[in-house]
C-alpha cells in the first residue's frame, strides 16, 4: 500500500518532469549547443562540437555568434526596442486590466461568470485571424479611418499601421486576458472586511486601496505581468503584421537568420540571449513577490 | 495616556446623563427582509451597552449601521449630539473591533495599529509614543514587529482592541469580541476587557450571542430579536424581570406556565394554572384583569426540592407541587434535576451541592415535593 503510494507520487511527478526534460531541456541543450557552433555548407548548417586531427578529438567552440550580436548595432537595438515594447505593454495591460479585473472580483456572482466569459470569448478565434482583423481595422483606408473621415474629425487618414502605436495595439489586445486572469484570481480572493477596518479607521476609499488593496494584489500584478511581458519580447507575428519595417523585433530577427540567412549558429544565440535577458526580469519580479508573500 | 482619556471623558453635552448615543426608529431593510426594525435606544457616556440576541436577530446590522457600513433605510443616529447621516465612516468617531480581526495580513503588529493615526496625518514622534502606549496596555509591547500570521488568537484578538482604541474614539463597536478564543481564554479576556475600558472610559457596544459574556460584560443589555429591541436592562433585571417569554427563555433556563388570573390581593397576583395543578402567587407583580391569560416564568434554581411538603403551605395548593424525580445530572458546583408533575410535565429545578457526601441524596424515581417563595414567579407581559 506505502510502496504503491509512492510509486503513484513518483508517477505524477515524473510525467511533468520528463515532458520538460524532453520537450525543454533537451531542446535548449541542443540549441546552446548549436550557438557555439560555427557557420558552414552543409546539412546540418553548422561545424560538429568535436573535430577529429590525427586520431584524437579537438572540442570545437565558436564564440563569433556572440561576439557579432554584441558588437553589430541592428542586433543591439532589435533587443532593447523589444524590451520596451515588452514593458510599455505590459505597463498598459496591467493599467487597462488591473481596473477591469477589479470590476469583475466585484461584480455580482450572477454576472461575473459572464463577465469572465467575454475576457476569454477572443480565444474562439485564431490569434491570427484577429491580428489580421487589426489591419483592417487601422489601414490607411481602413475602418477607423474611414469613420473618423466621416465624422469629420480628421481632413486626411491617419498612418495608424505599420507604427509603434500598432504593436501597441495589437500586443495589449491580444495578451490582456492573460493580465486580467490571475489578477482576477487574486482580487477575488481579497478579505472585504479588510477595506471596512480600513475605513473605520479612518482611510479614504482611495487611501484604503492603496495600502490594503494594492500590497496584497501584488502577487496577481507578478504573474500578470509576467505573463505578458515574457511572450511579448519574443513576439512575431504582431510586429511583423502591425509594425514598422525599419525597427525589427528580437523575434522577427531570430526568424530572418535562421530562415532567410540560414545562420543557424547566429539564430541559436540570438534565442538564448533574449532567455538571459528574460531571466533578469523574471527573478527581480519572483523575489518581489517572495518578499510580499513571506509576510503573510 | 492621561490627556489622552481626559478627552475621550470630557463632556462636551451639557446634561452627563443625557444619551451620549442616541438611536430614533432606525430601520434597515434588504430588499424586503426588515433586519432592524424602528430601533429606539439610548446609550450613555462610558456604558458598556451589550447587544444581545441570536443570528439573523439583527444586532450586527445595527453595529455596522453604527460604524457607517450600512446606510438606514429610516431613522436617525447622533453621537454626542452629531448627526451621523451623513458621515461616512471614514469620519465617524467610532472604531470598530471585528469578529474576524480584520487585522492587515501584510503590516506588522505596529503598522496595524499605527494605521488609523497615520490616516490622521500625526506626527512620526506621535504615533510612534502613542503606539507604545496603547500596546503595553493590552500587554502586546513585545510584538510590534511580528506579522499578525505569527501571533496566537488571544494575542491578535488584543492587537485588534489596541487598533480599534489607539484613535482614542468616543465609541468602540466590538462585534463578538471573544467568539473567536477557547472557553478559559475567553474567561480572561472578559475581565481584561473590563479593566482596560475602565480605566480608558471609552463607551463600548458590544454585540455578543452568548448570554453569559452579556452579563459579565455589560452595564446594560439590549436584547434583540426579529430586528426589534425587546428588552433593555441592567443584566439583573433582564434575568430576574423579563419582560416577555422570548427574553425569559433566551437568557438562562426557566420554566414557563400558561395560566388565567383568578384575582390579586396585598400578597400578590393569584394565577391558576391547569399545567402546573396549583395555583401560582406572584408578589409585586402588576395585576392584571382578573380572567386573563398571562405566562409566568420560574427559574430553576428558584425552586426548591424536598421530600416533605413546605411547612408553612398548610395543606393550600399555593406555589407547591408533587413531582417525581425523572433525571438528574450532577455537574460537580450544582445538580440539574427533571422533575415530572402530574399533568406530565417536566419541571427544571437546579440546586447547588453546598455539603459533601450529602447523607442521603434524592435518587431517581423517588417522589418529591417542589415548592418556591412567592417572589420567584415572574408574569410575563407576552
Amino acid at each position: 500500500m506505502r510502496l504503491s503510494a509512492r510509486a503513484g507520487r513518483r508517477l505524477v511527478a515524473g510525467i511533468p518532469t520528463l515532458w520538460l526534460l524532453v520537450l525543454f531541456l533537451i531542446p535548449f541543450v541542443i540549441v546552446l549547443r548549436i550557438s557555439i557552433a560555427d557557420v558552414r555548407l552543409a546539412i546540418p548548417p553548422y561545424t560538429p562540437l568535436f573535430s577529429w586531427h590525427h586520431g584524437t578529438p579537438h572540442l570545437e567552440l565558436h564564440w563569433d555568434a556572440y561576439q557579432f550580436l554584441l558588437t553589430d548595432a541592428l542586433y543591439v537595438s532589435s533587443y532593447l526596442y523589444s524590451l520596451k515594447v515588452a514593458a510599455v505593454s505590459t505597463l498598459w495591460c496591467l493599467a487597462l486590466g488591473y481596473p477591469m479585473a477589479y470590476a469583475i472580483a466585484r461584480a455580482g456572482a450572477a454576472t461575473r461568470p459572464m463577465l469572465l466569459m467575454l475576457i476569454v470569448l477572443p480565444f474562439w478565434t485564431s490569434f491570427l485571424l484577429r491580428v489580421y482583423a487589426w489591419i483592417g481595422l487601422l489601414n490607411y483606408n481602413g475602418v477607423i479611418n474611414n469613420v473618423l473621415l466621416y465624422l469629420g474629425l480628421i481632413r486626411h487618414p491617419l498612418a495608424l499601421l505599420q507604427t509603434d502605436f500598432a504593436v501597441y495595439i495589437g500586443i495589449v489586445y491580444s495578451y490582456l486576458p492573460f493580465m486580467i486572469l490571475p489578477l482576477y484570481a487574486n482580487l477575488e480572493k481579497h478579505d472585504q472586511t479588510l477595506l471596512e477596518a480600513a475605513a473605520d479607521l479612518g482611510a479614504r476609499p482611495w487611501r484604503a486601496f492603496l495600502a490594503i488593496t494594492l500590497p496584497q494584489s501584488l502577487p496577481g500584478i507578478v504573474a500578470g505581468s509576467l505573463l505578458v511581458f515574457i511572450p511579448a519580447v519574443g513576439e512575431y507575428v504582431i510586429p511583423t503584421l502591425l509594425g514598422r519595417p525599419d525597427q525589427l523585433m528580437i523575434g522577427r530577427v531570430l526568424s530572418d537568420e535562421f530562415f532567410e540567412n540560414r545562420d543557424w549558429p547566429v539564430a541559436s544565440a540570438v534565442a538564448i540571449l533574449i532567455l538571459a535577458l528574460l531571466v533578469v526580469p523574471i527573478l527581480y519580479l519572483q523575489r518581489l513577490e517572495r518578499r510580499e508573500l513571506g509576510a503573510k | 495616556m492621561n490627556t489622552a482619556s481626559a478627552r475621550a471623558s470630557a463632556p462636551r453635552s451639557a446634561d452627563p446623563d443625557s444619551a451620549y448615543v442616541s438611536l430614533v426608529d432606525v430601520t434597515k431593510k434588504f430588499g424586503d427582509f426588515t433586519a432592524v426594525d424602528a430601533v429606539s435606544l439610548d446609550i450613555r457616556r462610558g456604558e458598556i451597552f451589550c447587544l444581545l440576541g441570536g443570528s439573523g436577530s439583527g444586532k450586527t446590522t445595527l453595529l455596522r449601521i453604527l460604524a457607517g457600513f450600512e446606510t438606514p433605510s429610516a431613522g436617525t443616529i447622533r453621537i454626542d449630539g452629531a448627526d451621523m447621516s451623513a458621515i461616512p465612516p471614514y469620519e465617524r468617531p467610532v472604531n470598530m473591533m471585528f469578529q474576524s480581526y480584520a487585522l492587515f495580513p501584510h503590516m506588522s503588529v505596529e503598522k496595524n495599529v499605527a494605521f488609523g493615526l497615520e490616516q490622521e496625518g500625526e506626527g512620526r514622534e506621535q504615533i510612534r509614543r502613542k503606539v507604545g502606549e496603547i500596546l503595553e496596555l493590552v500587554r502586546m509591547s513585545g510584538y510590534g514587529a511580528r506579522k499578525p500570521h505569527q501571533l496566537s488568537g488571544g494575542q491578535r484578538q488584543r492587537v485588534a482592541l489596541a487598533r480599534a482604541l489607539v484613535k482614542r474614539p468616543k465609541l468602540l463597536l466590538l462585534d463578538e469580541p471573544l467568539a473567536a478564543l477557547d472557553k478559559k481564554l475567553r474567561e480572561h479576556t472578559q475581565f481584561e476587557l473590563l479593566n482596560i475600558q475602565q480605566r480608558l472610559g471609552v463607551t463600548f457596544i458590544v454585540v455578543t450571542h452568548d448570554q453569559e459574556e452579556a452579563m459579565t460584560l455589560g452595564t446594560r443589555l439590549g436584547v434583540m430579536n426579529h430586528g426589534r429591541i425587546v428588552q433593555v436592562g441592567s443584566p439583573a433585571d433582564i434575568y430576574e424581570s423579563p419582560a416577555t417569554r422570548f427574553v425569559a427563555d433566551f437568557i438562562g433556563s426557566v420554566n414557563m406556565f400558561e395560566g388565567r388570573v383568578r384575582g390579586a390581593d396585598a400578597a400578590g397576583v393569584y394565577i391558576e394554572c391547569d399545567e402546573l395543578g396549583c395555583t401560582l402567587r406572584a408578589e409585586g407583580a402588576a395585576s392584571s384583569a382578573a380572567g386573563a391569560t398571562v405566562w409566568t416564568a420560574i427559574r430553576p434554581e428558584r425552586i426548591n426540592i424536598g421530600r416533605q411538603p413546605p411547612a408553612d403551605t398548610g395543606g393550600t395548593a399555593e406555589n407547591a407541587v408533587r413531582g417525581t424525580v425523572r433525571e438528574i445530572a450532577y455537574m460537580g458546583d450544582m445538580s440539574i434535576y427533571l422533575v415530572q408533575i402530574a399533568s406530565g410535565r417536566m419541571l427544571r429545578v437546579t440546586l447547588p451541592n453546598v455539603t459533601r457526601g450529602a447523607d442521603r441524596p434524592l435518587t431517581r424515581e423517588e417522589s418529591v415535593w417542589l415548592f418556591w417563595h412567592g417572589s420567584s414567579p415572574v408574569v410575563l407581559a407576552e
